[in-house]
């Protein structure tokens, strides 16, 4: 045993922790790694499903032993013919793209252009609800609150800025444009608000409350649409509301038969403005503190309940202005089942995005995408639009438990490495 | 004497650290050694290659004079080797005996679960050790010191022989750390080899036959408690000389800062905890609130900051009553919270370091104004205090969970004390922290009394009660039992109080 006197002199190297720099594009792309393979993943699984859809390759599979070859080229055929019809109908034909573009360029005619370019316009059209309805997921989530009502806030958006839409007559659109798209956001926030406020006074949890409101939401909708609001009077002939003015219509930004509306781009500043919110405003921090950790925001002096209405408020009032967009920018009026599930797709998007804005908006593009494409698949390949379901919820499933996908892939897990980068001091 | 586990030239890397740099180690049979070592220094990464939860990069193990290779802990309870980690690993509504057949059940017809055959077996165990503990009780049922017992009794039915005890008293009250060493030294002479890891000096001093200090990944040195001192062994664990006594000068009182009237609070349960308790605390001195934990302590402090509400009696700070008071009303008077849980109540661990310098100011001038955040003023403010306050980070946006204890401490530390204060309430400000952070703190406490502020310490440890202390109120049973000046009281009449019995 050495002595201590020894022991003390002994030179101790001790490495002073090192600034670990991480480049931002890498740390995007490593944020971005999972999200998409996890689509990859989903794609291929999904591709099981195309196959077992298809009768024809089915039968092929009949005959398996004596022909294995025609079977998996059959196969083949049926998936790549499925993913281009998806391609091609959500995103376009590249070669009659650009085409269009060259007879443009030389000719100055834009025809064809609309045509080739109409895919990927109507995706956008699509992803823009899932935009609002995203933010609105995310926003709660951020203040570890579970929105599930969104789709009935999407129909109180679109039902207030429906009837604001038609009732208001010979106003100018620069008033009545933004008067409908608030009004519909404001009925949002009170449907959002009120669970919020449920939650802060009694303690009743806004997963059951969001989830019961949407029901009454749908009724009132229908009552709505067969009573009041029914075009023509209650004699009218079909559930759907009058019109609204053309001063309260998003314009569009070209002609017939592209639908890409002003409501894309109010989307894209709406998620910009959440961002703002959240993490530069001390709204924003109070509200993401109390979802971190609400002790912690108590001890902080944060009021706990009074940023769960605030959180719930402006959660229903994103939500809503994904119906009001609708009713403003694509439809002109009040159907019954106008969404076709914004609202619900919306908590899966906001998981995929991380609830961050930025992640919210390119989730809700690729759902926009997917849906729209969908269509196109059944035409033109005959696979179920139920497909396109399969494939979101391999989607979500990866994404929520990304252990699988860095399983698969070999990724290196971040954070674990991080935790031992400082020591402890006083040495 | 033989040894009955050996670690040579254990290495292990990660990205960046070097946690342990060639580490040997020798565990005789039946011998209680000591791995000494502050956060950090290693000793969790070594115990961990031991436990078959991580692979050295060098080295060799040898249990019994054979070299193994552990892949997992499965691997080590074959060898003998049992450990019980600093957080149970109980399930709190399962009995002693469901809980320790957990994961290597005992079947009856290949189906049935053999209760009473492993409840024998457990009653057999506990009295051969001494560990007198009830098979058919229920964990949520047992104090902290049972439960221990009971992670032990798992190690001993599955036949270990080589103990592991990971920070095992931190958990513990002084009564409880007595019946933990009683333990160990009968496990002992009954052939079972103990590694006791620790960062208390005193206890190791008292209960170790050899101890190995780590430092910076290395071992610094082995020697015996009879060799050596506190004073030693501090100064190679912490690698330069330590001050174990806080220097300060007498006090100085002034105004009365803090007053407290007949209060009474109720606990989560409605249960009066805090019970006609009345106090002052002075400008520029220290009252220490000594007492064993769940006393009361944790509701007072919660109810004086304005977390919890206030049953009956009055408060007041600087002359103005604040029993009503929301926590942001408080602080907005000069109120400084350091709270007992510093993860649960002090801190964001995801957010960067630089929100949590800000956690409570983040609404004021220069972070904010109209409600925009000055995200500028904010990191600039943050270099500043991790300067000040030597917060040990890579860089202020790195999150606050990945720093080691007693730098996320230093974080609220520099939050609380940064700014103009009247009044300091520290609870438990030292609690799981190693000697040099604990030394800072004090320091840091010691000062702000000399500036004036009034401070309220509270903790359960008697020796920095003593130490930090100008006066000493005991708590017991929700009461203040007496409150006496520092220098008049000796650790036998405190011990007295904090068990509820007053001086005749």
């Amino acid at each position: 045993m050495a002595d201590l006197g020894q022991l003390e002199t002994r030179p101790t190297a001790r490495a002073k922790p090192q600034p670990v720099r991480v480049s931002l594009a890498r740390s995007a792309l490593n944020a971005l790694a999972v999200p998409v393979l996890a689509l990859f993943s989903a794609l291929v699984l999904s591709a099981f499903f195309i196959l077992g859809s298809d009768p024809v390759v089915l039968t092929a599979y009949s005959h398996f032993f004596s022909a294995p070859g025609a079977a998996l080229a059959i196969s083949w055929k049926a998936v790549t013919d499925a993913y281009t019809a998806l391609f091609i109908g959500s995103l376009g034909n590249p070669a009659q793209m650009a085409d269009a573009v060259r007879v443009w360029i030389t000719t100055g005619e834009s025809k064809a252009m609309l045509t080739a370019f109409w895919p990927i316009t109507e995706s956008l059209v699509t992803s823009t609800p899932y935009i609002f309805a995203g933010l609105a997921v995310a926003l709660g989530f951020k203040c570890g609150l579970f929105n599930i009502g969104a789709e009935g806030q999407i129909f109180i958006g679109a039902i207030v800025a429906a009837w604001v839409g038609y009732t208001f007559t010979g106003l100018p659109w620069i008033i009545h444009m933004p008067m409908t798209f608030l009004a519909g956001a404001l009925g949002g926030a009170v449907w959002g608000g009120v669970p919020g406020w449920l939650k802060a006074r009694t303690g009743a949890h806004e997963v059951i409350n969001t989830m019961m409101l949407n029901y009454v939401a749908f009724r009132l909708s229908d009552y709505l649409l067969n009573g009041p609001m029914k075009r023509g009077g209650a004699a009218g002939y079909i559930p759907i509301s009058r019109d609204i003015e053309p001063s309260a219509y998003f314009p569009k930004f070209f002609p017939d038969p592209i639908r890409l509306h002003m409501g894309f781009i109010v989307a894209l500043g709406v998620a910009v403005l959440v961002w703002w919110f959240l993490w530069k405003t001390t709204w924003g921090f109070e509200i993401r503190t109390v979802g971190a950790n609400p002790r912690a925001a108590r001890y902080a002096g944060i009021s706990v309940t009074r940023n769960f209405v605030l959180a719930m408020a402006l959660s229903g009032a994103l939500a809503a202005m994904a119906g009001a967009g609708e009713v403003m920018g694509v439809n002109h009026n009040l159907a019954s089942a106008f969404s076709p599930g914004y609202g619900f797709d919306s908590i899966a998007l906001a998981l995929m995005g991380g609830s961050h804005p930025a992640g919210v908006v390119l989730a809700a593009l690729l759902f926009g995408t997917l849906r729209n494409g969908a269509t196109k698949m059944q035409s033109l390949a005959g696979i179920p639009i139920d497909i396109i379901s399969i494939v979101q919820a391999f989607v979500i499933m990866f994404v929520a438990a990304p252990a699988i996908i860095r399983w698969i892939y070999r990724l290196k897990a971040e954070g674990g490495v991080e935790a031992i980068f400082t020591r402890g001091w006083g040495g | 004497m033989s040894a009955i586990l050996e670690l040579k030239g254990i290495t292990k890397r990660f990205p960046g650290v070097l946690a342990n740099d060639h580490i040997d180690l020798t565990l005789q049979a039946g011998e209680i050694h000591a791995l000494l070592g502050e956060n950090g220094a290693g000793k969790t990464t070594l115990m961990n290659i031991l436990y078959g939860l991580y692979h050295p990069d060098e080295g060799q193990i040898l249990v019994r004079g054979q070299q193994v290779r552990m892949e997992s802990p499965s691997d080590a309870i074959r060898l003998g080797i049992g450990m019980v980690h600093q957080h149970f690993m109980l399930i709190p509504p399962f009995t002693v005996t469901e809980n320790v057949m957990l994961g290597d059940e005992t079947l009856r017809n290949g189906v049935f679960l053999d209760r009473e055959t492993v409840a024998a077996r457990i009653r057999e165990i506990s009295e051969q050790y001494g560990l007198q503990v009830d098979p058919h009780a229920y964990i949520r049922d047992l104090s902290v010191g049972v439960q221990q017992r009971v992670e032990i009794l798992k190690i001993l039915y599955r036949k270990a022989d080589i103990l592991i005890l990971d920070e095992p008293t931190a958990v513990l009250t002084p009564e409880e750390v007595d019946d933990l060493f009683q333990v160990i030294r009968g496990l002992v002479a009954r052939g079972v080899s103990v590694i006791f890891i620790s960062h208390k000096l005193k206890e190791v001093m008292a209960i170790a036959d050899r101890i190995t200090v780590l430092r910076d990944g290395r071992v610094v040195g082995t020697t015996k408690p009879a060799e050596t001192s506190v004073a030693a062994l501090a100064r190679m664990m912490v690698g330069r000389e330590v001050i174990l006594t806080v220097d300060k000068k007498p006090a100085t009182p002034g105004e009365p800062v803090l007053q407290v009237s007949h209060l009474q609070v109720l606990d989560d349960r409605k249960q009066l905890a805090v019970n006609d308790v009345s106090f002052q605390v002075h400008a520029g001195e220290i009252l220490g609130i000594a007492g064993v934990q769940g006393n009361g302590q944790t509701e007072l402090v919660e109810a004086l900051t304005g977390l919890r509400p206030i049953a009956g009696g009055k408060t007041f700070i600087l002359g103005k009553e604040t029993t009503h008071a929301t926590p942001r009303e408080i602080l907005q008077r000069g109120v400084a919270h350091v709270p007992e849980d510093r993860q649960r109540d002090g801190l964001v661990l995801k957010y960067p370091v630089a929100d949590n310098l800000i956690l409570n100011t983040y609404y004021l001038s220069p972070f904010a104004s109209n409600a925009q955040i000055h995200e500028r003023a904010v990191l600039a403010s943050a270099e500043e205090l991790v300067e000040r306050f030597d917060i040990r980070t890579p860089s202020v946006r790195t999150l606050t969970s990945n720093l080691s204890g007693g730098n996320q401490q230093k974080v609220i530390v520099a939050r609380e004390f940064a700014r103009p204060i009247k009044l300091l309430i520290a609870s438990q400000p030292t609690r799981g922290l190693d000697v040099g952070s604990i030394e800072y703190i004090h320091q840091q406490l010691v000062n702000k009394r000399d500036q004036g502020v009034a401070v309220l310490l509270v903790s359960p440890e008697l020796d920095e009660i003593l130490s930090l202390s100008d006066r000493i109120a005991v708590m017991y049973r929700g009461r203040i039992m007496d409150i006496l000046p520092a220098d008049q009281v000796t650790v036998e009449r405190l011990g007295l109080l904090m068990a509820g019995v007053q001086a005749s």
